[in-house]
């Protein structure tokens, strides 16, 4: 219904209520409404990580070396295959929505359920496969050192030059000190896990392996992490203050902290999305079985649950951009 | 609704389909090929594309390129952007094609002044 200023009759309607001049129905504006503060709160989001990577633009961690699992194949290297993968059935899952607005539109009611169902399965593969994302970053592969300054210090093989982890080079020495639980002295006072091997341990066998290097956070003009020589190296290890094993919001093996905060709050936040996604798909999916919509006579609500699912792909492919391709 | 009218040709009329169905496919297809360019550029990284422009590698902007090629299908097609009314897509598009670049334009300046005052200044921050 078009509605122009010049027809006096017909703008006199205007503001009574009833019509559409955007041919969008309240609920579907609201919608976009949310979408458009939502896109404007992710955007915020990733400009902040970029500032943060600007900032540190020459110690950055490098994606490709930090998401290296894929599952089923351990001990390959398959840097950004398992990203893909997860991009594509997110996509897929974006497919079967429009599929299942389309059948809607058609009044198709089992159309309708099977492809919401594909929908909810598809966003619950996703959240499983970021979770499995979220094991690996946590659990760490290598371990690391990190110097008072909050520099991370990892070992290299010297002639491979490939990253050699702790367990291979640690030295064992016997030690009293055990973790501090909170059943030995005041109630609210622990100290969470200690790493496996302590500052010492690690630099004993740094000495004793003549092959092994410490690589750095800084990255040079080809774009890699440099290595330092050995003499540097065994000059460096005693910044060390702390063994790092894994990732969580302290303390990071793959190098800057805020490389770790940002992926724990920003896939963390979309994850979120999805998993919310997924609920809301699920109560749609439901009343379309039990015949509301039909009552209805339109599905017009498969359509806004629509377009937040599509803007949840929406935020991925950007965030799949900016982690792990850029 | 505006399902009754929905515009069947995506490229600017280049590809045409018969039935919305069939566009839909046809999008999944291209948004396929694009990630599919995007994974592999990633992996192999080719050297010619890591020289410098206006601040970022010649790959990155390809990337950044080839995302935003994504967004706007998916907006346009699955979010049937296409069919909205021109007040409607307005409404939703410019905001965030005003704000987004404007926020990324202005927090990445000053990061990389902080970045120069970090390296060049007298500050030491790796003790």
């Amino acid at each position: 219904m078009e509605v122009t200023a010049t027809n006096p009759a017909e703008e006199t309607n205007v503001w009574g209520g009833g019509n559409q001049p955007l041919n969008a129905s309240y609920g579907k504006l609201m919608m976009w409404f949310f979408i458009v503060s939502d896109a404007l709160t992710f955007s915020g989001f990733l400009v902040a990580y970029g500032f943060s990577r600007f900032k540190n633009i020459d110690s950055w961690p490098i994606a490709d070396e930090v998401f290296t699992h894929f599952p089923f194949l351990h001990g390959v290297d398959a840097p950004m295959y398992y990203v893909a993968l997860m991009t594509f059935i997110l996509i897929f899952s974006s497919v079967t929505m429009v599929l299942a607005v389309d059948a809607g539109h058609h009044m198709n009611k089992a159309k309708v359920t099977f492809y919401m169902l594909l929908t909810i399965i598809g966003g619950a593969v996703f959240v499983g496969s970021q979770a499995w994302e979220w094991k690996n970053f946590i659990k760490g592969e290598y371990g690391a050192l990190e110097t008072r300054g909050g520099q991370i210090l990892q070992f290299v093989d010297g002639s491979t030059g490939k990253r050699v982890s702790l367990a291979d080079f640690a030295t064992k020495i016997a030690t009293e000190r055990t973790t501090h639980a909170n059943s030995n002295g005041i109630w609210f006072v622990d100290e969470g896990t200690l790493p496996t091997y302590s500052v010492e341990e690690i630099k004993a066998g740094f000495a004793a392996n003549d092959n092994l290097l410490i690589r750095g956070e800084k990255i040079n003009e080809e774009g890699q992490k440099i290595v330092l020589s050995r003499e540097a190296s065994l000059a460096k290890i005693n910044d060390a203050v702390n063994v790092v094993e894994g990732a969580n919001l302290i303390h990071n093996e793959y190098g800057n902290r805020l490389f770790a905060d940002f992926f724990f709050f920003i896939t963390g936040f979309h994850g979120f999305h999805v998993f919310s996604g997924v609920v809301i798909n699920c109560i749609i999916f439901f009343n379309v079985i039990v015949g509301t919509y039909e009552r209805r006579g339109h599905y017009e609500m498969v359509e806004k649950v629509g377009l937040y699912w599509h803007f949840v792909d929406l935020v991925w492919v950007f965030v799949f951009t900016f982690f792990y391709l850029v | 609704m505006a399902h009754a009218d929905q515009k069947l040709a995506i490229f600017r009329g280049l590809l045409k389909f018969k039935s919305n169905i069939q566009k839909i496919w046809g999008v999944l297809i291209f948004l396929s090929i694009v990630t599919t360019i995007e994974v592999v550029l990633g992996i192999i990284k080719p050297q010619s594309l890591m020289s410098m422009f206006l601040g970022m590698k010649i790959l990155n902007w390809i990337f950044i390129i080839l995302t935003i090629v994504k967004a706007y299908y998916i907006a346009w097609d699955f979010m049937h952007i296409r069919d909205e009314k021109g007040s409607l897509k307005g409404s939703i598009v410019l905001p965030l094609l005003i704000l987004i670049p404007y926020l990324a334009f202005i927090l990445l300046v000053e990061a990389d002044y902080i970045f120069n005052v970090m390296t060049a200044g007298y500050v030491s921050w790796n003790f």
